[in-house]
């Protein structure tokens, strides 16, 4: 069930605009309001916005379900492993190994208001994109699956 | 008699909820050694401005472990539900 | 200064939530219950967390250093994504449920079944 001209096009237009924003919020969640589950969730919302306008057989059809369950198994396991390799350098778990470390988003930050400069935070950052694949996977699972427990089953 | 019954959860639930919550003050919270840690050392610790991210995914990552876990799981058990509806489809 | 406003607000969404699950028959119903509950947890979380004239716990380009409570926040957001998982568990179980008994009254599924 596709709906009309006017409504495809603008979802069309709008879906690039939606995953820039989503994936703006999940990059910057150290320095402005957002993180990995509010950027996944957007991202989500494009997928959504994708099935109302198209109908769910023909995005289904170019968006498998196999795909997004991998999408989401490998965010949670980035996001495990990152944990993981503090453990590795002789620290515990979750601890921030590249923060003030000087190397990618390693620039150590004084106390106190400033601009924001999108190479710090550490592992954050890391973390943020991780969980953000895993929640962009399963949002948008879960609406495909809900959608074809409505279709009927021939 | 189902009013009534109504009418006495909805005053004994309200009491109950009211109750705690009628002391408290609004825009002046008590005050906690955690929270004051982290808004005067988070950002120097984990180089991080927002300091609701830095709890979330620094101070209190195995919070967010168990809440990603929790998720993913939620995901499994909506495609194992849907999955016996369909009769075996993907 | 907003007599508590928040709190109070919170109670009687917590409670028309309760209320919501418990004289419902419909799961649909119920389950939006459930949700009430949840929002009611969030709200009261976050307004557990604010100071009087703060901003919110994010240093760029920040006016002062006077902030809300940070962890309150943090343990809303871990609410919220653990709202959306039991509600869509919840919502697809009903979906099942109808399926197979043809109504989400929940007296009529355990009548039919008896």
């Amino acid at each position: 069930m596709r709906m009309s001209k006017v409504v495809r096009t603008a979802a069309d237009i709008l879906f690039p605009f939606v995953l820039i924003f989503g994936f703006y919020i999940v990059v910057h969640g150290h320095l402005t309001p957002g993180g990995g589950f509010q950027g996944g969730a957007v991202i989500a919302t494009a997928i959504v916005l994708l099935i109302a306008a198209y109908g769910y057989d023909a995005i289904a059809r170019r968006i498998t379900k196999d795909a997004l369950r991998n999408t989401e198994a490998l965010g949670l396991i980035a996001f495990i492993a990152t944990a993981l390799v503090a453990l590795a350098l002789g620290a515990g778990f979750f601890y921030n190994w590249l923060a003030g470390t000087g190397l990618l988003f390693g620039m150590p930050v004084g106390f106190g208001p400033n601009p924001g400069d999108l190479n710090t935070g550490g592992t954050i950052p890391l973390m943020n994109l991780a969980v953000g694949i895993e929640v962009l996977g399963a949002l948008s699972l879960i609406v495909l699956y809900m959608l074809s427990g409505t279709q009927e089953a021939a | 008699m189902k009013r009534v019954i109504m009418a006495a959860t909805v005053a004994v639930l309200l009491a109950g909820f009211l109750a705690p919550v009628i002391g408290l003050d609004f825009g002046e919270p008590a005050y906690t050694d955690m929270d004051e840690y982290f808004v005067q050392h988070g950002q120097e610790q984990t180089g991080g401005n927002n300091i609701v991210t830095d709890v979330v995914f620094d101070f209190r990552g195995f919070d967010t472990l168990g809440e990603a876990t929790v998720l993913f799981v939620a995901v499994l058990g909506v495609g194992l539900v849907f999955r016996t509806l369909r009769g075996g489809e993907t | 200064m907003y007599f508590d406003l928040p709190f109070i607000a919170a109670a009687v969404i917590a409670t028309i939530g309760i209320i919501t699950m418990l004289f419902r028959r419909n799961l649909v119903k119920m389950i939006m219950g459930l949700s009430l509950v949840e929002s009611s947890v969030n709200l009261f979380l976050v307004s557990l967390g604010y100071r009087t004239g703060a901003i919110a716990p994010i240093f760029t380009n920040a006016p002062s250093v006077r902030m809300a409570m940070p962890t309150v926040q943090a343990m809303t957001l871990t609410n919220i994504v653990i709202g959306i998982a039991t509600t869509a568990l919840l919502l697809s179980l009903a979906m099942v449920i109808y399926r197979k008994y043809g109504t989400v009254n929940a007296d009529d599924v355990r009548k039919l079944r008896g």
